[in-house]
């Protein structure tokens, strides 16, 4: 099958987004309109006068990539146009949950016909790794760096995909790039489904974790074989479908892989860290009963 | 250059820009270990991995930037890293 994505991007070797975006022109197909903000996946599809994408590609700001999506939708739906073309808003996770929250809660909030697909990896990457909300606790990110005193991220990540819940969508889904499969079905799910709906892809980033260009999809994997990255979906914000794992590894096999968590293995006190990070997934096998 | 209105990008127009010589390493295939799983041409980040008539898969160097996914997630071991030489 013929990719949509045309290879000669400029993405590092082992690139998450190009895969997060591959996956998601394999699932909507063709008839679709993507919407991206300034971030790394703008940056390296669309150096001007270049772009890799096959389909309409617009590039938005970070405050109104929902908005711009939303006024696509509203505008082919205005002219009757509008067929089964699927409009996807793709941003990272400062596009989604920082910046773009606003836009993002309002086209949600209005309704539109799109779907919302967050590729996180969880710090600003684009701009040299800096933390955002999507930045797990005790990572070490630029503005958030690990030293003497210091043991990184000192605040959980933020919980949007129940936010975006909150908002009555009719389906909300987390996936991982390491599931191919997975995130193919649930992207394809999403635009299927009628209304504002989203896919929150966890998306390991081989730069700004640290860790070699060819674990990308080993690391993802690992997330969600420790618990702390549950992929689940909702739809009308109940809990529908869990990915069950039967035997959760602990989470050091998943920290000590990457760079921005090496400080909780070399430095005095990183154990107790450790513990905090293994009740976090503990807390994820309890709240989404993933055993 | 001239910038139309709006600054409109031809699609696929990345085409030109060759990122192979990124490269440190190369993936070979091993023909006799592969099972045709398509693994390697679904992961790949660069659409570097072509299909073929026979239902095997090669490398398109011109674009593959030697991440080594495709070696690492190889159900069978069939995809070899070798230092790549001038």
């Amino acid at each position: 099958m013929k990719s949509l994505l045309a290879p000669g991007h400029r993405g590092c070797a082992g690139c998450c987004d190009a895969m997060a975006a591959k996956f998601t022109l394999m699932a909507a197909g063709e008839d679709c309109i993507v919407v991206s903000p300034t971030g790394c996946l703008e940056v390296m599809t669309t150096p001007y006068p270049e772009s890799s994408w096959g389909v309409p590609f617009i590039h938005s700001l970070f405050e109104n990539n929902a908005a711009v999506a939303s006024g696509i939708e509203a505008a082919l739906k205005s002219k009757g146009e509008m067929g089964n073309t699927k409009i996807i808003a793709m941003g990272g996770d400062g596009a989604t949950l920082d910046i773009g929250m606003r836009s993002v809660s309002g086209a949600f909030e209005r309704g539109h016909d799109f779907t919302f697909v967050c590729i996180d990896n969880e710090a600003y990457m684009n701009t040299g790794v800096q933390r955002s909300a999507a930045t797990p606790f005790a990572a070490s990110t630029t503005t958030s760096p690990s030293g003497k005193v210091s043991f990184g991220n000192i605040r959980p990540k933020k919980n949007m995909p129940a936010i975006i819940a909150a908002h009555g969508s009719p389906y909300v889904a987390t996936t991982s790039i390491g599931y191919p499969k997975d995130m193919i079905r649930k992207v394809k799910t999403a635009v299927d489904v009628e209304g504002p709906t989203y896919v929150h892809a966890h998306s390991p980033c081989t730069t700004g974790w640290g860790f070699d260009t060819s674990k990308t999809v080993e690391v993802a994997k690992m997330a969600v074989e420790t618990c702390l990255w549950p992929l689940y979906e909702m739809e009308d914000g109940e809990i529908t479908k869990v990915k069950k794992i039967k035997n959760p590894k602990p989470v050091e096999d998943y920290l000590k892989m990457q760079r921005r968590f090496k400080h909780l293995f070399t430095k005095e006190g990183g154990d107790e860290f450790i513990k905090q990070i293994q009740a976090l997934a503990d807390e994820n096998i309890v709240k989404f009963g993933l055993q | 250059m001239t910038i139309p209105l709006g600054g409109v990008c031809a699609p696929g127009s990345t085409l030109v820009n060759k990122t192979g010589g990124w490269r440190t390493f190369k993936p070979v295939f091993d023909y006799d270990k592969c099972i045709k799983c398509k693994l390697c041409e679904l992961l790949c980040p660069d659409m570097s991995v072509d299909p073929r008539d026979d239902g095997f898969f090669e490398f398109n160097y011109d674009f593959c930037k030697g991440c080594g996914i495709c070696a690492n997630e190889c159900p069978k071991d069939a995809i070899e890293m070798v230092l790549e030489e001038k």
